[in-house]
């Protein structure tokens, strides 16, 4: 386990890493949000979910210091005296799943619509990148924002509350994969001709277990960059969509959705409701950008 | 060549049928419209009657072809929220939508183009860093936190500017223009700048590159032998040669401009189209959706059509390759 580590420092990624001031610090801040999103039952200092400790007269409290703030709201409390950073903790966390998981999603079905698209060719090939094409000539955001409402016009409204979150990963999801496709069609294209890709041909390895056995491991790389940006992209899609009213529900508030509530308050002077789940939001995306920024560099692989 | 075009043109047309498709299969989940219409103490003879007058007794593909045939005319029926008709509705919000779109996109090309080539020309200067910098921010704010943050400093710390809606407008035919009053002026400005500032970091970082790139070239140092001053080579050769893909991209940014304003419109309640359509989405509007979705497709559709095609009259290259039948 220690050789392995070791190993892994002494590695060319680790010694850009170590000498990217930038890379440390936005690896730094995201870790920092990692822990304080999933840690958030552990450690935030309130549970914003649990009506019995909440109390209405707490409401509209500013940070602790201002002089009308109370220490043990550090960042003062919302309109319905909830802790503001506690639901910030919380509220990043839906945020990192929802990112994360259609991140996820969008990966699996970019990268086997393109494993497919490059090993296959042919009319099966066409067919998935002018699909491709067209879909990227929409913003990613539209697409979202237009399943989501298809969505929300199929299911009953009874149901909207539970399957909010499902759809979001879903449209954010399907808005992203073209992406992918390009990336993994373009790589497979190169190592389709291969040598040891004919080589396992010609030992009679089927096409399934050669795409995702022998083929896939060789154009991750790309991938891995293009998911560190869309992780932003997908977090930023989120907060914008929850912002709008049409992502997760207030009963379940991410990021988005707390700057959403908190814009009702701007003009009462009201500030922080507002600012302080947005600056989230932005440390969030900025540490995630500049990182992909530096693993981009660093791993320099060939982005289409 | 017209092989090219014709592809293309069909390539529209599909995507359009798709589009409208959907569309079409979003009305049936409005519910049955013959029982909503005919009440509780209907006869059996009634059902029939309005089935048949309703066309609802008809074939799915015919349907879906009177449906086309409707839209294509510009008619998605009434607003189930506002009892109107949907295209009157979209019609009245298109003016906001489009000066606002206009606006931030000059915004964009206005700022944007000089910041580049500055920041290409002087890429060593603190400046240029700091507009780089400020462009990577631009990159990772949320298009409705900078609307927000500018209505928290402009409209409520400073009261400048105000936050809410288009303010007087003038009514020019059918048209309705905020152009026309100091009131509409100032009401433009927040929303204008919110919804051209991620627009401005991709055309300034377009920029750019573009230049950086035509600097390296061999005409340019051949420019530079024969002693031409530094503003002819900047100016006359170097940012002439980075205009063309500039202006692609621009034209393909004018639909994510429509797009985006859907999210600055809410932000400044702007009554735009942008606006119409969110709230169609929250009250589930079915007709409203369905027309945004099919006019936004289209616009996407034509824009995209067209720079194909400039691309093709422009570039000599793209026209031997079609020849050879790739892409």
């Amino acid at each position: 386990m220690m050789e392995a580590l070791k190993h892994f420092w002494q590695s060319d990624l680790a010694w850009s890493w170590r000498h990217s001031t930038v890379a440390v610090i936005s690896t730094f801040i995201f870790v920092l949000m990692m822990v304080a999103a999933f840690g958030a039952p552990l450690i935030a200092p309130h549970n914003p979910f649990d009506l019995a400790t909440i109390n209405l007269l707490d409401a509209l409290k500013p940070p602790a210091w201002n002089s009308e703030g109370q220490a043990i709201f550090p960042l003062g409390t919302d309109s319905q005296g909830r802790d503001l950073l506690s639901a910030m903790m919380y509220g990043t966390r839906v945020s990192l799943m929802i990112g994360m998981a259609s991140v996820a999603l969008s990966m699996l079905v970019g990268i086997v619509l393109g494993l497919v698209a490059g090993y296959a060719g042919g009319r099966i090939d066409a067919f998935i990148m002018r699909v491709a094409d067209v879909q990227l000539s929409f913003p990613a955001i539209l697409i979202a924002l237009l399943i989501d409402g298809v969505a929300r016009a199929v299911v009953p409204r009874e149901l909207h509350e539970h399957i909010a979150i499902p759809v979001l990963v879903g449209a954010i999801a399907l808005a992203g994969w073209p992406q992918y496709a390009r990336t993994v069609r373009g790589s497979t294209l190169v190592e389709k001709n291969r040598e040891y890709v004919q080589a396992a041909r010609v030992i009679g390895i089927s096409s399934p277990v050669i795409m995702f056995r022998h083929v896939l491991p060789n154009v991750m790389g790309p991938v891995l960059v293009l998911a560190t940006v869309h992780l932003a992209t997908a977090i930023i899609t989120e907060a914008t969509l929850s912002f709008l009213g049409v992502g997760v529900p207030p009963t379940e508030p991410s990021l988005g959705t707390l700057i959403r509530i908190g814009n009702d308050f701007l003009f009462s002077g009201e500030w922080w409701i507002t600012i302080f789940p947005g600056l989230a939001l932005v440390l969030l995306v900025l540490s995630v950008n500049l990182l992909g920024d530096w693993l981009r560099d660093a791993l320099n692989p060939r982005l289409s | 060549m017209f092989a090219f075009i014709i592809r293309r043109l069909l390539q529209a047309v599909v995507v359009m049928l798709v589009v409208a498709m959907i569309a079409f299969y979003l009305f049936q989940f409005v519910g049955d419209p013959v029982s909503i219409m005919l009440g509780q103490d209907a006869t059996d003879a009634d059902r029939v009657r309005l089935t048949a007058e309703l066309g609802l007794d008809q074939p799915v593909v015919l349907q879906f072809y009177h449906f086309v045939i409707n839209a294509v005319q510009g008619d998605f029926g009434i607003s189930l929220r506002q009892g109107q008709n949907v295209s009157t509705l979209l019609l009245e919000r298109m003016p906001a939508t489009f000066e606002l779109s206009i606006a931030a996109a000059l915004i964009a090309l206005l700022v944007g183009l000089p910041l580049g080539v500055y920041t290409a020309l002087r890429r060593q200067s603190s400046l240029s860093n700091a507009i780089l910098a400020f462009s990577l921010l631009g990159v990772s704010l949320p298009t409705f936190l900078i609307g927000i943050l500018l209505i928290l400093v402009f409209s409520v710390q400073l009261g400048w500017l105000p936050s809410y809606g288009r303010g007087d407008v003038v009514k020019i035919g059918w048209w309705s223009t905020g152009l026309l009053t100091v009131d509409g002026w100032k009401h433009l400005i927040l929303p204008a700048i919110t919804l051209s500032l991620f627009q401005l970091t991709l055309v300034l970082r377009l920029v750019r590159s573009e230049m950086l790139e035509v600097l390296r070239t061999d005409y340019i140092k051949f420019a530079r032998a024969r002693g031409l001053t530094n503003r002819a080579i900047h100016f006359g050769h170097a940012l002439k040669n980075t205009l063309v893909p500039v202006i692609t991209i621009t034209g393909l940014q004018l639909g994510g401009i429509i797009a985006f304003a859907i999210v600055t419109e809410t932000v400044f309640q702007w009554p735009g189209m942008g606006l119409l359509f969110i709230q169609a989405v929250q009250f589930v509007d079915i007709p409203v959706m369905a027309a945004y979705l099919c006019m936004i497709a289209l616009i996407f559709v034509v824009i995209n059509l067209i720079v194909d095609l400039l691309y093709f009259a422009v570039d000599p290259r793209l026209r031997s390759s079609v020849g050879r039948g790739g892409h």
